[in-house]
């Protein structure tokens, strides 16, 4: 032991380890009433981790090339050993990253974990969706499978609404007159390289900003508030143990349900792994019905329920970017949902609807009744944000608690 | 919060034993992505053994096949390069295949199975360069003494005529002899020696 | 259990209908487990399918293996093209001929299953009919105009389609209803149905090999995890003594 606390002590007259450990871990005070909804940011890091480590395996046997990108990825299924099952976890993978991510930042929105002080943190969250929104898209072209291609080639076409420099702009990020080799190999280097990087650059930004304000809680109280004489939230205990042992807990539901998917149902019915990409890409024929994945169905309905080809990608690209204004657009100084009027309630439940109504509406094939439902459902989508600064204030709040609850 | 009252023996004993349990788990997730590494399915069946036909090989002349990407090289050797064998002994520094460099079956005087036939490897020992096949008598650049064998340009190793390395060459050990067996008296499988003698 | 968690699933989503050609699929009755399906299905596939698509990505070896048959049994009844047991099932046709032949090379089957699913086979297998007005004289009834001659025919037979006028507003469109025998094959319809069966089941397993092991090997994940799942519960329990 007094070994170990030797080496300890010189890695710590050089390097903050012990200092980290402290400050991120062991002496970083959470509210002591995180539920339910407090697990999806540790599973968002677990699910990264998990990303990283099967897709540099991945990478070891992948070839990033139009003639043997697909025939690779069949490789990696029958004759890697194991190369199945790394693959089938880097699938079901992106999928969770999204489950994981929608609910962490459902679960702000009902706490109202994006308001004053932590709208950086909010943002640096909005930036790491947009980079996950990246790299999911990005790796999506590479089993170069006919949804690959196509959505792909769909995609970059949205660039091409922008006026004036639209088609030039689709033309240069593919690199060709049509999504091909030369657009294949450079989504590889942005899926693998550059779009990682930025993804951990950002996640260690937002736990950063996180630890700098300290975490939100059920009930909206801030616990920096009531501190006792050593300077220690009342209503804090230190994460490490009490959240390392609980999170643990988490991640071992979260496996099994992962596990399921992973060993039982891989497609997931089509949702995962969708069936057409089991045919390979084939410039001169589109298949019948093109459905971006699940995570992506929402924005694309919004980008279908109008029916003017520029402003559908105008649409589509405030109805994410709408979301980094959050922090300013409600003006109740409540932040949990536990002490507000119905009011914020009731929209946010309209708002539910509408994104999984969307997100439904986005697989499906376009009809003039689905149409007009999402054209209803992104109206109700983007009033929740923009009727926000009025609802907010016409709230009548409860009574907040001075300390946090149970 | 207070730690009053804690039973903390209790406590040691599920903390050992949840990270037992988890470093379990993470050993059996580890294993799959380390193994995934070995030789693929394709690099197995393109290492699959290699037949070689002989029927057409003269007394002197060499064939090279390829086995798992390395030169195998297939020497008919004459009855003077079988007799001079033995008077190389002398200037070799294995030559009775002391070093696990071949097969139990090849490790006689000729390190082959039939006395005519030699099946090496065409990997010289020393840092991996391919030797060159010099069966002639004396030759100019070789010495006098020369009886046949291969000659490595790299760093000048020599080998006699049943790959055994000279002495005094930078070379360590005898050329590797493969498993190999006879399929029938014309056709040579390479790379598996299953149910041979 | 893995068909409670796929019903369990499929109900929680939206679902998601293959309609082939308007045509009611039926449903294959695929059994990874039964061998003797999966190698009469192999002998199907190499006799007739074999020699005009590939299965690029299937290797004879790994068959074997999987199908408990001996290398030298598929050498000797399943492999034309090759006698590496390591190679995988290239066609015997070369790609310019069967574009000759057919006008676009036939595509390879290795993940078909996995793209169109088993019950798109397995009706595709039962649904040729003859159709003069076709370059091969039979069409099929879920895959329209369809490029290749009916490959089974020795087997099924012939038959031709029994037709019904159905007016939708005020569209007049024919609806095949069934079927007749014009000619008849070497098995009767109960063994053919069963043909196609052991053909699908083929195909669902070239297309993923592993699945029987990776089911097998969930289990035992998911073994391990509920046991995990008890130390670190109590373990948590334990810590939050303090706090509760």
């Amino acid at each position: 032991m007094s070994v170990m606390n030797s080496v300890m002590g010189w890695v710590d007259d050089r390097f903050p380890a012990s200092k980290m450990w402290k400050e991120h871990l062991s002496e970083y005070y959470a509210p002591k009433n995180f539920n339910f909804w407090y697990f999806f940011g540790s599973l968002a890091l677990l699910v990264l981790v998990l990303q990283i480590v099967t897709g540099i395996f991945l990478t070891m046997s992948y070839k990033p090339d139009a003639a043997f990108a697909f025939s690779s990825v069949e490789y990696i299924m029958r004759d890697v050993n194991w190369g199945w099952l790394i693959r089938y976890m880097h699938s079901t993978g992106a999928s969770a990253f999204f489950i994981v991510v929608y609910l962490h930042m459902f679960r702000g929105l009902i706490y109202g974990s994006y308001k004053q002080p932590r709208e950086l943190l909010w943002i640096f969250g909005m930036l790491i969706y947009l980079a996950l929104m990246a790299e999911a898209f990005f790796g999506y072209l590479l089993p170069w499978g006919q949804m690959s291609y196509w959505g792909a080639q769909v995609i970059v076409s949205l660039f091409g609404a922008i006026p004036v420099v639209g088609d030039e702009l689709s033309l240069w990020i593919r690199g060709d007159f049509v999504i091909s080799d030369v657009t294949l190999n450079r989504f590889f280097a942005f899926h693998v390289i550059a779009v990682p990087f930025v993804l951990v650059a950002l996640v260690v930004a937002h736990v950063l900003a996180l630890h700098e304000v300290g975490s939100n809680n059920p009930d909206g109280v801030e616990i920096k508030k009531n501190k006792d004489e050593n300077g220690i939230p009342k209503d804090g205990i230190p994460f490490h143990p009490y959240y390392t042992v609980k999170d643990i807990v988490g991640v071992v539901v979260f496996l099994m349900f992962f596990s399921i998917v992973v060993f039982f149902v891989p497609e997931m019915g089509g949702y995962f792994l969708e069936h057409a990409n089991f045919e390979p890409a084939d410039p001169l024929k589109t298949p019948l019905h093109i459905a971006p994945v699940w995570y992506f169905t929402p924005f694309y309905a919004i980008l279908r329920a109008i029916p003017d080809k520029f402003l559908g990608v105008v649409t589509m690209g405030a109805a994410v970017v709408i979301l980094f204004f959050l922090p300013w657009l409600d003006r109740n100084p409540v932040k949990s949902i536990r002490y507000r009027g119905w009011q914020y309630k009731v929209m946010l439940t309209l708002f539910v609807i509408a994104f999984v109504v969307l997100g439904y509406l986005g697989m499906e094939a376009p009809s003039p009744v689905k149409t007009f439902i999402a054209q209803v459902a992104t109206a109700i989508y983007f009033a929740f944000f923009l009727l926000m600064p009025i609802y907010t204030k016409m709230e009548k709040n409860k009574p907040v608690p001075e300390r946090v609850t149970q | 919060m207070s730690t009053e009252g804690v039973d903390r023996g209790r406590r040691r004993f599920l903390t050992t034993v949840t990270a037992g349990a988890g470093a379990v788990g993470v050993g059996f997730v580890a294993a799959p992505f380390v193994i995934s590494m070995q030789p693929s399915a394709r690099a197995q069946a393109a290492g699959a053994p290699v037949e070689a036909d002989i029927s057409k090989l003269e007394p002197g002349q060499m064939v090279t096949y390829e086995w798992r990407g390395k030169p195998v090289w297939i020497v008919r050797r004459s009855e003077r390069n079988l007799d001079d064998l033995p008077s190389m002994d002398e200037k070799l520094r294995d030559p009775a295949s002391e070093q696990p460099q071949q097969p139990e079956y090849a490790q006689n005087p000729q390190r082959s199975i039939k006395p005519e036939y030699l099946v090496l490897i065409g990997i010289c020992t020393h840092l991996g360069c391919a030797p060159s096949y010099r069966p002639e008598i004396a030759p100019a650049d070789l010495g006098s003494d020369w009886r046949g064998g291969f000659f490595c340009p790299c760093h000048g190793s020599k080998f006699d005529l049943a790959g055994r390395v000279y002495s005094g060459v930078p070379a360590p050990l005898n050329l590797e002899v493969p498993p190999h067996k006879y399929l029938s008296d014309t056709r040579i499988l390479v790379g598996e020696d299953k149910g041979a003698a | 259990m893995k068909k409670f968690i796929y019903a369990l699933l499929i109900a929680a989503l939206p679902g998601l209908t293959i309609a082939a050609g308007g045509v009611q699929l039926d449903k294959a009755p695929v059994d990874l487990h039964d061998k003797a399906s999966l190698q009469r299905g192999a002998q199907l596939f190499a006799n007739y399918c074999l020699s005009c698509h590939s299965a690029q990505y299937m290797r004879f070896n790994r068959m074997a293996r999987d199908l408990e048959m001996s290398d030298e049994q598929v050498r000797e009844n399943l492999m034309f093209t090759t006698d590496k047991v390591g190679e995988t099932m290239n066609v015997a046709m070369p790609e310019d001929q069967a574009e000759t032949w057919f006008g676009t090379a036939p595509p390879d089957l290795s993940v078909l299953a996995r793209a169109r699913g088993a019950d798109y086979l397995y009706t595709y297998f039962r649904s040729f009919y003859v159709d003069d007005s076709r370059p091969f004289g039979v069409n099929n009834a879920v895959f329209p105009d369809v490029g290749m001659p009916h490959a089974l025919w020795e087997l099924e037979g012939l038959k031709k389609p029994v037709l019904e006028t159905v007016v939708h507003g005020d569209q007049e469109t024919q609806v095949i209803t069934g079927y007749q025998q014009v000619t008849e094959g070497s098995m009767t319809e109960a063994e053919y149905d069963r043909a196609a069966a052991d053909l699908t089941n083929f195909m669902v397993y070239i297309a993923e090999p592993i699945r029987t092991e990776r089911e097998r090997l969930g289990w035992w994940v998911l073994g391990f995890l509920g046991v995990f799942f008890v130390f670190a519960y109590l373990l948590k329990k334990e810590y939050w003594r303090d706090i509760h």
